[in-house]
């Protein structure tokens, strides 16, 4: 009797694992396609802020009014989280923010629309910001806005430590030996982020980057590469940079708008933190100090990804082009103070905020993220070399990621 | 075996009626999903549509080996986590254990005034949310923050505690003149070389330790507490009559009847401890240096940001594994003292 019930409990168990499997599903390969009728698109966004969740919500309602469709704004607390989800269950939402330095896990997988590729006017777009979402040769979506890294100075320390605008460094040998003038007078010269994302930047400067320029080969250990971080290497050996952590703070701008250092290597975000967060600071943006191969800077982006498992790819594609005409970039920027990404809209842009010329200057010039898949927990692993680079070698850190990022990207 | 007919005959259907509900729930939403899990682990699901059609590639056991054969990232930083809870475990059970069972006598005691507040100050953290008690030490815990300045009160400089990768056992050794010794670098076991795996908790790590054992140790002293009041006064006081003195008295009388409590208490330690995720996802997310990396935390992160579901679902197989065969191990180490 008892095993008759246990076979009972099983079939019972059985059949509602089918049940749910059943609502795992995706109904055939192919999506049914409504390209005509009125749309309803589902847009996740991860949001910097209320600013920014408002601007889009607005944007969109017009967009909606307009084209005579329907568009719901989901801002996500934890995009990756929740589009992982989304994705898994077969309803992901239309459109949505991809990061470029997440690009490629969902390009990968297929989870991305390359609608780009035959976009018209994509041309305009800022040719290195289209090659952070490249993927396999294909443009797979648009930047919708971009940030890149300059040098933060704070004006009081500067003539505290007795310098001028003479003394702004824009070369290696500079920065080493304005840093060691401001040191003297026992304030921290340079906070900079213990990751990948800043100390990258003197990579760039020495004519290197972690992976080469398709994203298919590791080259981490490289003269360039070395030579960049020995130099970063030596400046946080002689005090003469510091990480934030170390500074007693979340982040570079934390540190630089308390009055920790002097400088601070941030990228346009750094502009509405402190004036959030630090009000009263002074202080001037000037590009970053070139290296022995010329200027170099990283650049961050996010893209209007459309998911390949959208039922209404059309009117997406529709929205994403409205959002991202010159003068609703233009008018984002406003908003919530990102820096276009359109070619076109740059200009306009660097008018109303003159402030910003080093940020769009190196718009110019900067690299994107590492643009492979299956790369972050190899990246993070880097982060970790980072961090001890200190008291590390330059060329083991370097090895280290190259045999990691090797398995990751032959794999 | 039996079908035992008459007046009872009737019964096992109505007592699998009766638990039916539960035997349901719990199948649909405790058994099935780990039973989907175990498929995603045996998968390489990439996370697009359902993980149950033929389209998802079979792995087998790939994704296992590779935590412990394969030579390469995801071994190692299985095995640093592996390391780096096998640690916190060894540092936060018995600490907590000890610390819960020394509250418990001292608000049993019946000299004690106030007992009622004692009872709840040392159990308040065990009610107050795991991530509002998290950010509060990182405050604590900062470089400027109320430790180090107790600890500058006596002339310490307390170390930067959430950015300070050196373990604790690596610090005793250089202060005698050890660092790196080339036998144990240049050997190790699983991608870890010994002195890797001889490191000690991180100072960061030491800094999560102190966080949980303020926090649990106030329900385990509950408990203790309970089983305290259950220990018949009779037996104290034929201790104390035969000359027992009061260490005697902890020693061979009320610790012996509270071996029961003592064992839920260490199990579910070790199950919990095993466990840890919110507070490391809250403070560290594994910094500095993946010293605070543990496997509940690595599974996440492998999941959920290489989109790995496989490997992940694979992580949390091999951690419960892990925490099965201790607890059966401790149950029998327990036991063998009875005899």
């Amino acid at each position: 009797m008892r095993s008759k019930l246990c076979g009972a409990t099983l079939a019972a168990v059985l059949i509602a694992t089918s049940a749910c499997g059943s609502g795992f599903d995706d109904n055939g390969s192919g999506t049914s396609q409504s390209s005509s009728g009125p749309a309803d698109l589902k847009i996740m966004i991860a949001s910097s802020g209320d600013a920014e969740t408002k601007a889009v919500r607005d944007a969109t309602a017009q967009w909606a009014t307009s084209s005579g469709n329907k568009a719901e704004v989901i801002p996500a607390q934890d995009i990756v989280q929740q589009l992982g989800q989304a994705l898994a269950g077969s309803t992901p939402p239309d459109v949505f923010y991809v990061d470029a330095a997440r690009f490629a896990d969902y390009a990968s997988v297929g989870a991305l629309e390359p609608y780009a590729q035959d976009m018209q006017g994509v041309d305009a777009f800022l040719p290195n910001l289209r090659q952070s979402f490249t993927y396999e040769g294909k443009v797979y979506c648009v930047p919708k806005d971009t940030s890149t890294l300059a040098l933060q100075i704070n004006t009081d320390l500067w003539t505290k430590a007795g310098l001028t605008d003479a003394d702004i460094p824009t070369t290696w040998d500079q920065l080493r030996s304005t840093s060691e003038k401001i040191k003297a007078k026992g304030i921290t010269p340079l906070a900079i982020g213990d990751t990948r994302d800043r100390i990258g930047a003197f990579l760039v400067q020495a004519g290197g980057y972690w992976v080469s320029a398709d994203g298919k080969q590791a080259t981490g250990d490289t003269p360039p590469n070395v030579e960049a971080l020995t130099y970063v290497q030596s400046l946080l050996k002689d005090g003469l940079a510091k990480y934030p952590k170390a500074l007693d703070a979340g982040w570079a701008g934390e540190a630089f708008g308390k009055g920790k250092a002097a400088m601070a290597i941030e990228g346009n975000w750094i502009k509405g933190a402190l004036s959030a967060d630090f009000p009263t600071i002074k202080y001037t943006v000037k590009e970053l100090p070139a290296g022995p191969k010329g200027k170099g800077t990283l650049s961050f982006t996010q893209c209007w990804g459309v998911a390949a498992k959208s039922k209404f790819k059309q009117q997406a594609v529709a929205f994403v082009q409205a959002m991202t005409t010159a003068d609703q970039q233009l008018s984002f920027s406003k908003s919530f103070g990102v820096m276009p990404s359109r070619q076109d809209a740059q200009a306009t842009y660097q008018q109303q905020n003159p402030d910003d010329a080093a940020f769009v200057a190196g718009a110019q010039y900067a690299q994107g993220p590492v643009n492979a898949p299956k790369m972050d927990s190899v990246l993070a692993d880097l982060d970790a070399g980072l961090q001890g680079l200190q008291n590390g070698r330059p060329a083991t850190v370097l090895q280290r990621f190259d045999k990691n990022a090797k398995t990751a990207l032959g794999g | 075996m039996f079908s035992r007919k008459g007046i009872r005959g009737n019964e096992q259907p109505a007592g699998w009626l009766f638990v039916a509900p539960a035997v349901l729930i719990l199948g649909l939403f405790m058994l099935l999903p780990i039973l989907m899990a175990l498929w995603v682990s045996l998968t390489r699901w990439n996370g697009q549509g359902s993980p149950f059609t033929g389209d998802v590639p079979f792995a087998g056991l790939d994704n296992y080996t590779r935590l412990f054969t394969d030579e390469g990232l995801a071994r190692q930083d299985f095995m640093t986590s592996i390391r780096n809870n096998a640690y916190y475990v060894f540092f936060v059970v018995p600490i907590q254990t000890v610390l819960a069972l020394g509250l418990a006598l001292i608000v049993n005691n019946r000299l004690l005034k106030g007992k009622g507040f004692f009872r709840t100050a040392f159990y308040f953290p065990s009610v107050t949310s795991s991530v509002a008690i998290s950010v509060v030490f990182l405050f604590m815990f900062a470089n400027g923050g109320a430790i180090n300045a107790i600890l500058a009160v006596f002339g310490i400089e307390g170390p930067q505690w959430f950015s300070d990768p050196r373990g604790l056992l690596h610090i005793v050794l250089s202060k005698f003149g050890v660092s790196s010794p080339s036998p144990l670098v240049d050997h190790g076991v699983f991608g870890l070389s010994w002195w890797d795996w001889l490191s000690g908790p991180s100072v960061a790590m030491c800094a999560i330790i102190s966080l949980v054992v303020w926090t649990t140790s106030g329900t385990f002293m509950v408990m203790f507490l309970a089983a305290l009041q259950n220990v018949p006064v009779q037996l104290e006081e034929a201790g104390r009559i035969d000359g027992a003195n009061r260490w005697q008295l902890l020693r061979h009388v009320i610790l012996p009847q509270l071996r029961p409590t003592t064992f839920l208490v260490v199990t579910l330690g070790l199950i919990g401890t095993w466990q840890v995720f919110d507070q490391i996802y809250v403070m560290s997310q594994g910094n500095p240096a993946k010293t605070t990396l543990t496997p509940a935390f690595l599974s996440y992160r492998t999941a959920f940001r290489d989109f790995d579901y496989g490997s992940g679902a694979a992580i949390s197989f091999v951690l419960f594994l892990i925490i099965v065969l201790l607890t059966l191990l401790q149950r029998r180490i327990t036991r063998e003292r009875d005899s």
